[in-house]
């Protein structure tokens, strides 16, 4: 990582050693009450992704890359394939390709709790956005060394 | 039957492993299949000859209401057992005149799917199936002309040949699809029936021109005859089929079976009458003018397909039955002279009349069938051909128009006919013995099969014409005239005005043939029309289209992407310039009042952050005001409602500047390329471009078409999709289909970014040398 | 309102055709982020703007109470965005290529297929 783009700024970098961690959970967060609430996939992967980005430009990519953990593009490839799969329970139950299905659950603690192939889906979404994203982005930074 | 048509398909398919399988015999086997097809044709015989008519389906695309259909009527059955039985003797000849030939394979795949395409044409019951066959048999046929292809003269003529009869072929498509849209059917079983209500059709005329069209340049007929000569630089089996006895003849096929429902007008007379019989008589002189073997018999060819075109548009019944005895007649005599043709070529190197000369005692067989077929085409009793001629002078006398000029044509030509046949009949067999550039030998019997059979069935269906009259010819004629016709064949007439006219022929067509070298030195002047005729027009033609798409491909495609907008940009604010205008009813109404002061700041922070990214000359300043539309941008999602899309928006931006600071300055900085009075007039463009969006805006929020479908999402989103925010609701249940699109095309783009930076290392060997 | 968005819809896509029509390729990049922008914001636009009605259901209710946005414009343009997103930066990407293999920022000089 040439020096252009990596701020040597030592808050920066103790914040975003903070902040990571945060946003990431952020950003579950963000997904899951999407359904109810303002997020959603979407939203959850672009905060995510930022989150990485942030990172990136706090220390360097290859800590950026470590602390992710995922090839983005393994991410790309779960996040489509978690998509696929959600539309396919529809199939079995005789339903057109996609129609949601859900799953009613009274757990002790939190009372009652729906789970349902849309939540699937937008997990997919959000592994997308993350992989795509990060994809782009890393793939630029690392043009540049 | 759909086994019967596909077989020719199949077995093109396997033909090359069949042929490497048997080697020289695969000619052989090979051609079992036209006969085993002829066997099978043969026993529909007994159901057609008495009018009948058998009709047979299969659904094909049925949504479309395209079926596979086939009509087998007695003008199909006689064409199918032509088609197949020459076939047979086409197949087994080539085995053994093309020997050797590293292309062998191919030319099996090709003619027997030939083979197959000619039957589904005339076997064909729906328009479209017939079309499609139609062109099938045309591809074919550039393929098998262009089989030396590496003979430019050989790809020339494949190329005029398709190029015309497949622009004859479109013109073809337009007027079959009239006729359905008139008819109310694609089947032609059904269009057949319903004569009357083409020929009092607004679209009558239209019809026939277009599907005329196909049929004249099909079957090479006046003006369009000259790429059939041409075609002649196919092998000799290939002319011997294709450009003589069958596809040639499938415009003759459907003129003949469109004339139930066309047939019988002023126009149907004037055209194919008249075309016909200038057809004949171009075909005929330039037969008698030419001296290569191959170019003679194709012009005589022109001359018979003028002949039928001519019998079609008379349209009585003695026309029809003529019409119907001429085609097998010249089927026979000429599949069997071009099978000579390519004797002479294999066995004395003979190309041309001149190099040929007293060649009977080398080639016994061969010259006493050769003179047979001669005969039959010079119509000489007892001959089929004569037959033939009979009843065409007696349809030519009694024609109900044009009885005159056609009668003099007809008689014309039939004297230059006779000449023709003496010149191959006579003149390479008789006489004093010419060098020839081989030493001459008699051809084995794969390559006499054909003549010996064919001219013997001439000979055959001559003195026994019933044999084929009622059983086959008039059952054919019938089926054109759309009634059962009551004329019969016989070789003997009495004594008439036929008879005479046959006679004077014959003596005048001798004397032409005995003084041949002068009438052709006599002609030679003609020549300057050449220079004038179709042929020429065609190339110029060609010449002009090739120029016409160079001219427009430079202008059009100029490779400026500006220029491309441009022409996008000014044709659209045309055309919606010109649209609101004719809808003056739809209201405008400009209403400010509703703007507050906050969203007022916004807007104008936005428009300004907009215009200093078109005029900055700094980069970091365009990508940093970029960023603020962005943010407005944002803003403006928030306040009307649109959280979800408003948090989007804030994210992306902040993606967007970071992407576009790593990637943009390593782009070299502006440039100020343009001068000013480009730049004036680009601002012009682009503000009216604004200004057309603008007021389509206000335009469509006047008006409201349908029923938005976000009533039912609104709706349904808690109760059915268990989710209280429909904006999420939306994207991952109702329509998660289309969002599975969207991520997929992130993610394709994504991997683009990504295969484009990493494999520019390996590509950087190959980019310095794409640099000049 | 609709009328000032749809001056500031048009103000947009004329800035974005300006810098379209600009021989630099970097304007043509710039050119395409407002392009982007102004057809969301068109999008919008046209489905109708209203205050402080976002379209949630509250908690507990079958369907929202009153009029809410238009949720079908919303998704169809968060999923734009995010797009749009991606095929810049495969624009973006594709640029840098062509300039580093012609070594020029002039699209006039780019016309050619087989520079």
């Amino acid at each position: 990582m040439s020096p252009q783009f990596t701020l040597q700024s030592l808050i920066l970098r103790t914040t975003a050693h903070f902040l990571l961690p945060l946003l990431l959970v952020f950003s579950v967060f963000l997904l899951l009450r999407g359904h109810d609430e303002p997020g959603g996939g979407f939203i959850a992967g672009l905060v995510a992704a930022s989150a990485v980005a942030l990172y990136m430009f706090a220390l360097d990519i290859h800590s950026a890359k470590r602390v992710l953990r995922f090839e983005p593009r393994d991410l790309l490839g779960w996040g489509l394939l978690f998509g696929v799969i959600s539309g396919v329970p529809a199939v079995f139950m005789g339903q057109p390709f996609f129609t949601s299905q859900w799953l009613e659950l009274t757990l002790p603690v939190l009372g009652e709790l729906k789970v349902g192939t849309p939540l699937l889906f937008d997990i997919g979404v959000y592994l997308v956005v993350i992989g795509g994203v990060l994809l782009i982005l890393l793939s630029l930074a690392e043009a540049e060394d | 039957m759909l086994l019967a048509v596909l077989s020719g398909f199949l077995l093109a398919v396997a033909a090359p492993w069949v042929h490497r399988a048997l080697g020289r015999h695969s000619g052989w086997v090979l051609a079992l299949l036209p006969a085993s097809l002829f066997i099978y044709f043969a026993t529909f015989l007994p159901q057609i000859s008495g009018g009948g008519q058998v009709v047979i389906e299969y659904p094909w695309i049925p949504g479309l209401d395209i079926q596979l259909s086939f009509l087998v009527d007695g003008l199909s059955l006689l064409f199918a057992l032509i088609v197949s039985g020459i076939g047979f003797f086409v197949v087994s000849y080539a085995g053994r005149y093309l020997e050797g030939e590293r292309d062998l394979g191919r030319f099996y795949v090709l003619i027997l799917a030939f083979m197959g395409s000619m039957l589904g044409l005339v076997l064909s019951s729906n328009l479209i199936s017939l079309f499609v066959f139609w062109e099938l048999t045309s591809i074919t046929s550039y393929l098998l002309i262009g089989y030396h292809h590496e003979e430019a003269k050989s790809r020339k003529a494949a190329l005029q040949g398709l190029f015309v009869t497949v622009a004859g072929g479109l013109a073809l498509l337009t007027g079959l699809i009239m006729m359905a849209m008139v008819g109310g059917s694609y089947e032609l079983h059904e269009l057949l029936t319903s004569g009357d209500i083409f020929r009092e059709h607004d679209w009558y005329l239209a019809i026939l021109l277009l599907v005329l069209l196909g049929c004249f340049t099909k079957s090479a007929q006046y003006p369009f005859h000259f790429w059939l000569p041409n075609a002649m630089a196919a092998p000799t089996p290939v002319s011997a089929y294709l450009h003589s006895a069958t596809m040639v003849k499938a415009g003759v096929y459907l003129m003949a079976r469109l004339n139930p429902s066309l047939g019988g007008t002023e126009a149907w007379l004037l055209l194919l009458g008249l075309l016909g019989a200038v057809t004949m008589f171009v075909g005929v002189f330039m037969s008698v003018r030419s001296t290569g073997i191959k170019q003679v018999l194709a012009y005589s060819t022109v001359m018979a397909l003028g002949t039928l075109t001519m019998l079609i548009g008379v349209g009585t019944e003695t026309a029809l039955m003529a019409a119907m005895a001429f085609l097998l007649a010249h089927s026979l005599y000429k599949g069997a002279l071009f099978l000579v043709a390519g004797i002479l070529d294999h066995e004395a190197g003979c190309k041309d009349f001149l190099q040929t000369g007293g060649l009977r005692s080398a080639l016994p067989i061969t010259a006493a069938f050769a003179s047979l077929a001669a005969l039959s085409l010079a119509g000489v009793i007892p001959m089929f051909g004569f037959v033939a001629k009979e009843l065409l002078f007696e349809a030519v006398l009694e024609a109900p128009a044009l009885a005159g000029i056609l009668t003099f044509l007809a008689v014309v030509s039939a004297i230059m006919v006779v000449a023709v046949a003496a010149i191959v009949g006579i003149r390479p067999w008789y006489g004093p013995r010419v060098d020839t550039p081989k030493a001459p030998h008699e051809a084995p019997p794969a390559l006499l099969a054909g003549p010996v059979v064919l001219a013997s069935l001439s000979l055959l269906f001559g003195l026994g014409a019933g044999l084929v009259d009622q059983g086959i010819i008039a059952a054919a004629a019938g089926a054109v005239h759309g009634a059962p016709v009551s004329v019969y064949l016989s070789l003997w007439h009495g004594f008439n005005l036929p008879l005479l006219l046959s006679v004077l022929t014959l003596a005048l067509g001798l004397t032409l043939y005995f003084n041949w070298d002068r009438f052709r030195d006599s002609t030679r002047f003609l020549e300057v029309l050449n220079r004038y005729g179709p042929e020429v027009a065609y190339e110029k033609s060609m010449a002009g289209m090739v120029w016409l798409s160079e001219w427009q491909t430079r202008v059009l495609q100029n490779g400026y992407l500006r220029y491309y907008l441009l022409t996008i940009l000014i044709s659209t604010v045309a055309l919606v310039t010109v649209t609101l205008m004719t809808h003056a009813d739809i209201l405008i109404a400009p209403d400010l009042s509703d703007v507050m002061v906050h969203e007022a700041f916004i807007v104008a922070v936005l428009l300004l952050a907009a215009l200093v990214s078109v005029t900055t000359r700094s980069r970091l300043g365009a990508v940093a005001s970029l960023g603020v539309v962005g943010f407005c941008v944002a803003l403006i999602y928030v306040l009307f409602s649109a959280a979800d899309v408003g948090i989007t928006q804030v994210l992306v931006e902040t993606l967007t500047v970071i992407m576009l600071v790593l990637v943009l300055f390593r782009l070299p900085g502006f440039l100020g390329l343009t001068p000013t009075v480009l730049r004036v007039r680009d601002a012009v463009i682009a503000l009216s471009v604004g200004l057309m969006m603008t007021v389509l805006i206000l335009a469509a929020s006047a008006v409201q078409y349908a029923d938005s479908i976000s009533a039912y999402f609104i709706q349904e989103s808690q109760p059915s999709g268990y989710g209280r925010n429909i904006v999420n609701v939306i994207l991952v249940d109702f329509r998660a289909l289309d969002t599975l699109g969207e991520i997929v095309v992130l993610a394709l783009a994504a991997v683009g970014v990504y295969a484009m930076i990493k494999f520019r290392a390996e590509d950087n060997n190959s980019s310095t040398t794409l640099e000049k | 309102m609709e009328t000032l968005m749809a001056f500031t819809v048009g103000g947009l896509f004329a800035a974005a055709i300006y810098m379209m029509l600009r021989r630099s390729i970097v304007k043509l990049v710039i050119g395409l982020v407002l392009l982007s922008n102004a057809a969301n914001l068109l999008l919008f636009t046209q489905a109708g703007l209203l205050r402080g009605a976002p379209p949630l259901v509250p908690e507990g209710a079958m369907q929202p109470a009153g009029i809410v946005a238009d949720p079908l414009a919303q998704a169809l343009i968060l999923t734009a965005i995010v797009i749009g997103f991606g095929v810049l930066a495969f624009a973006v990407v594709l640029i840098h290529r062509a300039y580093e293999v012609v070594q020029a920022d002039d699209m006039d000089q780019m016309k050619d297929t087989d520079t």
